[in-house]
């Protein structure tokens, strides 16, 4: 049984999505109720999909010194940096703390395992990697670590979180736990995808891409849409800034069920929101939004609807955002946890984009189009393949709960 | 660099071990007195026993791994599964099914197993493990190239001091396959568990301090482990797990890149 804990300050956020980069153009998105999805244009072969790819990936070098880690998931990953002063914002930190006494912290599903399939399509005659390729450390999932490490110039533990699409929600977690024994005084916590063939063939192997824009909890709804992001928040105590907002809890659980399903009763889902409550020292009826998983799947939507429906009043609001971006997968927590700060900063709920025909299983806490209204706490569910579930809770500064 | 002199301490209550010339953790206390232990079954995949037998015969090599040596860890604890949290470790996930994955989808990509696509998650022995077990506990699956035992032994660490609460440790790789092998240069599987608990008990083997440090040079093996952990980067486990065979001593790990883990061991058993 978990005890509440202290609640740590979030310094500085910061997502890249399909819907623009940085959190100015993730307001204005959501505010107008603009999807950023679009026919898929990516895939190295034709798949008849619609996809939340980010502008300008290709055209972002990394710097010359960072050149070996040269790959679109650690393009994504500067450009997701170089946002809302996020790399100034680390250096400080840093020149505070210490560069030992950061940790780094990431979620990732796929990292660069694009460059591993670029290896693949291009292999030499010999049947080995072409030269440019060969290059070991873009060829497995702690890539993305590595490099944002060396990137920030940051010295303390550094370890990537792969839970498929709860990876970097998880983090806060890991970063909680750190700064509570006191291993660092700071984290610098996040995620990032990229969209790869592994994926988009792979959902769809799996039957469960759309054809169409996805349409999370319509009742037509008929499979997700994938995107790739970035994102990422420093975390340190709320002394160092207590005027910030805050991590107030998070839940971590497992469904025990299935590979690729989720628990037909959201048993782990459902775990890990009351952890979240009980950490958080929160009553259901506190939570003003919640930004739900809601891939559009068939199955997440039934199962995580009925978790509203039975632990949630009306007045707590709820919606999916990946209509706006797709399912960033192992981005997918950090992002998700990036439109729900924006909800507290602004009072302002993101409606549920691509339910045009509500799914009757939907309470009245959908919000189905955008509302004004000022919100204290705010939740983020991530649920992952294996059964993998993870639920953040965050507040305004100076709300008591 | 600055660096914490915070001192973690926790318990270990059971350890799992298996290569192609290790089926336990017993085994490496006969190599470690100079003998040859009699190697599991040849061509072998891990028996993974808690596994349901349909689910083993389904299950990816790099699962089978896992499941074997967390199996062997917690037996030896005497705890039960179904409320351990855990932490899987492994620096590359499964090789195999990258390989597979990356070969098909560059020749044609809509052929792709559906099964060996959601089994190719980095979480897959997590899952595994956690249905086969009805574990509704956290689980987790990270990596940090070499150093991902170093570093998931300070999450499971953490886990287990932050929470008051035993943890399931493994960290494990199964051997690289087709182009990829030049890149991960990982030759030969490897796979260890520990069950770690906050609190002495009788069941306790060992007593662990940990410190963070600036990086070190890697505490340095006799043969042949010092070639295991050359040609696997979860064998990096192998300076604590000889500890652990030894019963006193210290030993350093990686961490990450530039952070090293200092373990000073105290034996109970």
């Amino acid at each position: 049984m978990p005890v509440p804990m202290t609640p740590i300050a979030i310094t500085a956020y910061t997502a890249s999505s399909a819907i623009g980069h940085g959190l100015a153009a993730h307001l204005e998105a959501l505010r107008q109720a603009r999807s950023g999805l679009r026919p898929n244009d990516f895939s190295s072969a034709p798949l008849a999909c619609w996809i939340g790819r980010v502008d300008g990936v290709e055209e972002t070098a990394l710097p010359a010194v960072h050149a070996i880690w040269e790959c679109r998931n650690n393009r994504l990953a500067w450009v997701g940096l170089n946002q809302d002063g996020f790399l100034e914002q680390v250096q400080a930190a840093r020149e505070r703390y210490g560069a030992g006494r950061i940790a780094l912290l990431l979620g990732t599903s796929t990292a660069s395992i694009g460059a591993t399939e670029e290896a693949y399509r291009r292999l030499n005659p010999d049947g080995g990697f072409a030269d440019d390729m060969l290059r070991p450390a873009i060829h497995g999932p702690h890539s993305l670590a590595a490099f944002v490490t060396e990137a920030l110039q940051l010295e303390g533990p550094c370890l990537t979180i792969s839970t498929a699409c709860s990876s970097s929600a998880k983090v806060f977690a890991n970063a909680e736990r750190m700064i509570r024994l006191g291993l660092v005084d700071a984290a610098v916590v996040g995620g990032v995808d990229s969209l790869c063939d592994s994926v988009l063939f792979g959902f769809n192997a799996l039957e469960l891409v759309s054809a169409e824009p996805c349409r999370p909890f319509d009742a037509a709804r008929d499979g997700i849409s994938i995107g790739e992001a970035a994102g990422f928040a420093l975390l340190e105590r709320v002394d160092a800034a207590p005027d910030a907002p805050r991590l107030l809890g998070y839940g971590e659980a497992s469904d025990a069920y299935h590979m690729s399903t989720p628990h037909p009763d959201g048993v782990g889902a459902e775990l890990a929101l009351r952890d979240a409550l009980l950490r958080a020292g929160l009553d259901a009826a506190q939570v003003d939004y919640i930004n739900l998983h809601g891939t559009a799947s068939l199955k997440n939507d039934e199962v995580e609807a009925a978790l509203v429906n039975r632990v949630f009043p009306s007045s707590t609001r709820a919606s999916s955002t990946k209509g706006f971006t797709g399912h960033t997968l192992g981005a997918a927590g950090i992002v998700e946890a990036t439109v729900a700060l924006l909800a507290l900063e602004h009072g302002f709920i993101p409606g549920n984009l691509g339910g045009g025909t509500p799914d009757p299983l939907c309470g009245p806490s959908f919000a189905w189009r955008n509302e004004q209204q000022r919100v204290d706490v705010a939740l983020s569910n991530s649920f992952g393949f294996g059964g993998n579930n993870a639920c953040l809770a965050f507040s305004r500064a100076g709300f008591r709960a | 660099m600055k660096t914490t002199n915070r001192l973690l301490q926790c318990c270990v209550e059971g350890i799992g071990l298996w290569s192609p010339q290790l089926a336990n953790f017993e085994a490496l206390r006969t190599v470690l007195a100079g003998s040859t232990p009699e190697p599991p079954p040849p061509r072998p995949r891990p028996a993974a026993t808690t596994l349901p037998a349909n689910e083993g015969r389904r299950a990816p090599e790099s699962v089978l791994l896992a499941v074997e040596v967390a199996g062997q860890a917690v037996a030896m604890s005497g705890r039960t599964a179904t409320t351990l949290a855990s932490v899987f470790a492994s620096s590359q996930g499964d090789q195999a099914i990258t390989d597979y994955m990356c070969a098909t989808l560059a020749q044609i990509p809509t052929e792709l197993s559906p099964t060996r696509f959601h089994n190719s998650v980095h979480n897959a022995a997590a899952g595994y493990w956690t249905i086969a077990t009805e574990c509704r506990a956290p689980s987790t699956a990270v990596c940090a190239r070499h150093a991902s035992f170093g570093a998931g032994l300070l999450e499971a660490v953490g886990q287990v001091l932050a929470e008051q609460r035993p943890v399931l440790l493994v960290c494990s790789d199964i051997r690289g396959s087709g182009p990829l092998l030049e890149a991960t240069g990982c030759t030969q599987s490897f796979g260890c568990a520990l069950v770690l608990a906050p609190q002495v008990s009788t069941t306790t083997l060992a007593q662990l301090q940990l410190t963070l440090t600036a990086a070190h040079p890697a505490t340095s093996l006799p043969q042949p482990l010092s070639s295991w952990r050359d040609a696997n980067p979860s064998a990096h486990a192998l300076p604590l797990l000889a500890l652990l065979a030894r019963g006193h001593g210290h030993c350093l790990l990686d961490a990450a890149a530039t952070l090293g883990l200092q373990i000073d061991l105290e034996s109970l058993a």
